[in-house]
């Protein structure tokens, strides 16, 4: 019942060893068959994202034992030479393997710390493997476990909740003036990467109409149809800014192009509501002195990489946070899997002891022919009571244990003392 | 949940004491100030329910514990009858001291607004602007509190003058607790009125809340204590 972990990531290997290494559903349906077909993993779970692929599995003998084979088989599946793949290959076994999982959906495995898509990605791998007969119950287990500390993290920490890009910090900003955006309306200015972004984040968070303006039309045209949204005529001030409450500037232009009276006007015009106003362009597209008026929150990109940089380190202060509900998860899969282990190796010390008692009595009673059937039954029968009455206490003590490193050593001691010849590396 | 075990709990507690007075407790600081602590929380809920926003609550209900830990702290009057009892007179008390309540309460909402919006406004979020409520929603739930607090203090108003009308020799119209609490009301009709105009809207509102809340306090302290010859309680 251990547990084994192949894998590279953004850290190990570079995209191009990443994109070869990748799985699709497919793959990862067929990795998981073949694998337990040439007996290397009994469960197999392939979690593959952009930045990592990775298989979980649950080997028949000895999870040292099967990294190997493991490795080869990647390497074989993916047509990669196996000099070009072990450098960039990471195991972890039992432990080691529980803990990277749960790192890995807490975000803290990310290449952007704390980012939220990978908790629906290790989800959706889980359902995936489970939903195709690939997991069993370890692994099952495992994954509900990551699940719950993904949640936890993001529910208990503030790993997660500040925005990392300026222009997603700018969206969360809005919110913190306007509250839920599904009743505002966002105009962009200019129709490029940084517009894309913006839009991408107001989108996400609701928005309810999104207008484009831009100096070329076509371009402003085709970013609006992406986004849902509607065409304003460049240079229509007046009109365009009566009725958004989030307006944000990307456009290259020498001098600003949102001047001090065009806003001044359009707030007299729209009754001093409030106005959001992101500048993202370099040089600025919103002159400095709008600030000043009443109602109008400026944010130029400055101010929001300045918020960016605080977040990170608000971030990173919450490591240690996580890290200690990562920790206790740990510490609660492996207290269960010492649980179901033990309740195994009661059950075969057991059988074991059966085995030996009828070996024993076989061949102590062959001579003593005076004994009838009766009493030879008698006779089994009390051994029978004496084994069973020597192995509960101690089987209800090693249960009854509640801490993980005892019960983790209880359970090698009764491996290594009575029973089977499992060698641990 | 547990504010509205907390105002159930503190209901049957306010109900005892009524019990012994024969009317709602108003005439000493402990009695008082327990029920203006229950009407802050209950107005606190029902703003809640209506806008349907839990996010205030962080900051507001350490303002409503305050109150119900002042109120324990006070001097409790024994528990003798005051003077004036009545149904009507039991409105009066209780939808002004409900008003004071809504008061108090869009006081403490104007005061988190203009702290957000300096900060944004300043550019100093710091850790505080991300966990602070939204400012549209801190504005909005202002005025549903003003709203609650004038529709309070003008019936209540009205049932003091009908109770004091019913008074046998009693019947002067001329406190200056009268006048106070009729400029309080008028302040936050306008209040209501400017905060939705082009001019107001936002801080300059707020600001004026804050004023208004000054002249609400000024009435429930300096005017009942040393002004007024029929509202001397605590």
């Amino acid at each position: 019942m251990e547990i084994v972990l192949v894998g590279l990531n953004h850290r190990t290997a570079p995209v191009e060893v990443r994109e070869r290494v990748s799985f699709s559903e497919e793959q990862a349906q067929r990795a998981a068959e073949e694998l337990r077909a040439r007996g290397i993993l009994e469960e197999t779970l392939v979690l593959s994202t952009c930045n990592r692929s990775e298989v979980y599995g649950v080997p028949p003998e000895s999870s040292h034992e099967c990294a190997p084979g493991l490795s080869s088989f990647l390497s074989e599946f993916h047509s990669v030479r196996p000099d070009v793949l072990s450098v960039s290959l990471y195991h972890h076994y039992d432990r080691e393997a529980v803990r990277h999982l749960f790192q890995v959906a807490a975000g803290l495995d990310s290449m952007l710390l704390g980012e939220a898509e990978i908790l629906g990605q290790v989800r959706e791998a889980y359902r995936f493997a489970h939903e195709h007969g690939a997991t069993g119950p370890v692994l099952n287990r495992l994954f509900q476990g990551a699940l719950e500390v993904g949640k936890r993290v993001r529910t208990e920490t503030e790993l997660g909740t500040r925005p990392m890009s300026a222009a997603a910090a700018g969206v969360k900003l809005a919110e913190r003036i306007f509250g839920k955006l599904s009743e505002r309306k966002a105009l962009v200015l200019g129709a490029g990467e940084m517009s894309e972004q913006v839009l991408s984040h107001l989108r996400d968070r609701g928005i309810a109409q999104l207008q484009v303006m831009n100096r070329s039309r076509e371009k402003a045209e085709e970013l609006a149809k992406q986004f849902g949204g509607k065409v304003v005529g460049w240079g229509e001030w007046d009109s365009a800014l009566q009725t958004p409450d989030v307006v944000v500037g990307s456009v290259s232009a020498e001098e600003p192009v949102l001047r001090r009276d065009i806003v001044e006007r359009a707030m007299a015009a729209r009754g001093n509501r409030a106005l959001f106003l992101m500048d993202l362009g370099v040089p600025r597209n919103i002159d400095a002195k709008v600030a000043e008026l009443y109602n109008v929150y400026v944010y130029n990109t400055d101010d929001l990489t300045e918020i960016v940089q605080q977040n990170r380190n608000a971030r990173e202060s919450e490591i240690p946070h996580a890290q200690g509900i990562v920790e206790e998860h740990v510490s609660k899969f492996l207290s269960w899997q010492a649980s179901v282990e033990l309740v195994g190796l009661v059950d075969a010390l057991r059988t074991k002891l059966r085995e030996e008692r009828a070996t024993f009595i076989r061949s102590r009673m062959e001579p003593m022919k005076h004994l009838s059937e009766t009493d030879r039954a008698q006779v089994e029968k009390l051994m029978d009571e004496m084994l069973e009455k020597v192995l509960l206490e101690p089987a209800q003590r090693l249960r009854g244990e509640k801490e993980l490193r005892r019960k983790i050593q209880n359970v090698e001691a009764l491996r290594d003392l009575f029973l089977l010849n499992r060698e641990k590396p | 949940m547990l504010l509205g075990v907390g105002l159930i709990a503190h209901y049957f507690a306010l109900l005892e004491r009524s019990r012994g007075l024969h009317t709602v407790p108003y005439h000493d600081l402990y009695g008082s100030m327990s029920l203006f602590g229950w009407l802050l929380a209950l107005t606190y809920l029902g703003l809640e329910l209506y806008h349907r926003q839990r996010s205030v609550g962080a900051f507001v209900l350490p303002f409503i514990l305050v109150f119900f830990l002042a109120a324990h702290l006070a001097p409790a009057d024994r528990l003798s009858p005051p003077a004036v009892h009545g149904v009507v007179f039991a409105f009066h008390v209780t939808l002004s001291i409900l008003a004071y309540a809504a008061f108090a309460l869009s006081f403490v909402l104007s005061i988190i607004f203009l702290g957000e919006e300096r900060l944004l406004r300043n550019h100093k979020l710091g850790d505080v602007v991300w966990r602070l409520p939204p400012l549209e929603l801190l504005d909005q739930m202002s005025r549903s509190s003003v709203l609650v607090g004038l529709i309070s203090i003008a019936v209540g108003t009205a049932l003091g003058y009908v109770s004091v009308d019913q008074l046998p020799g009693q019947n002067s119209f001329y406190d200056p607790k009268y006048i106070i609490t009729l400029l309080v009301l008028a302040l936050y009709a306008l209040y209501f009125r400017l905060a939705g105009t082009a001019a107001w809207r936002g801080a300059r509102a707020s600001k004026l809340c804050i004023f208004n809340f000054v002249i609400v306090v000024l009435s429930f302290t300096v005017v009942n204590l040393y002004l007024s010859h029929s509202h001397r309680y605590f």
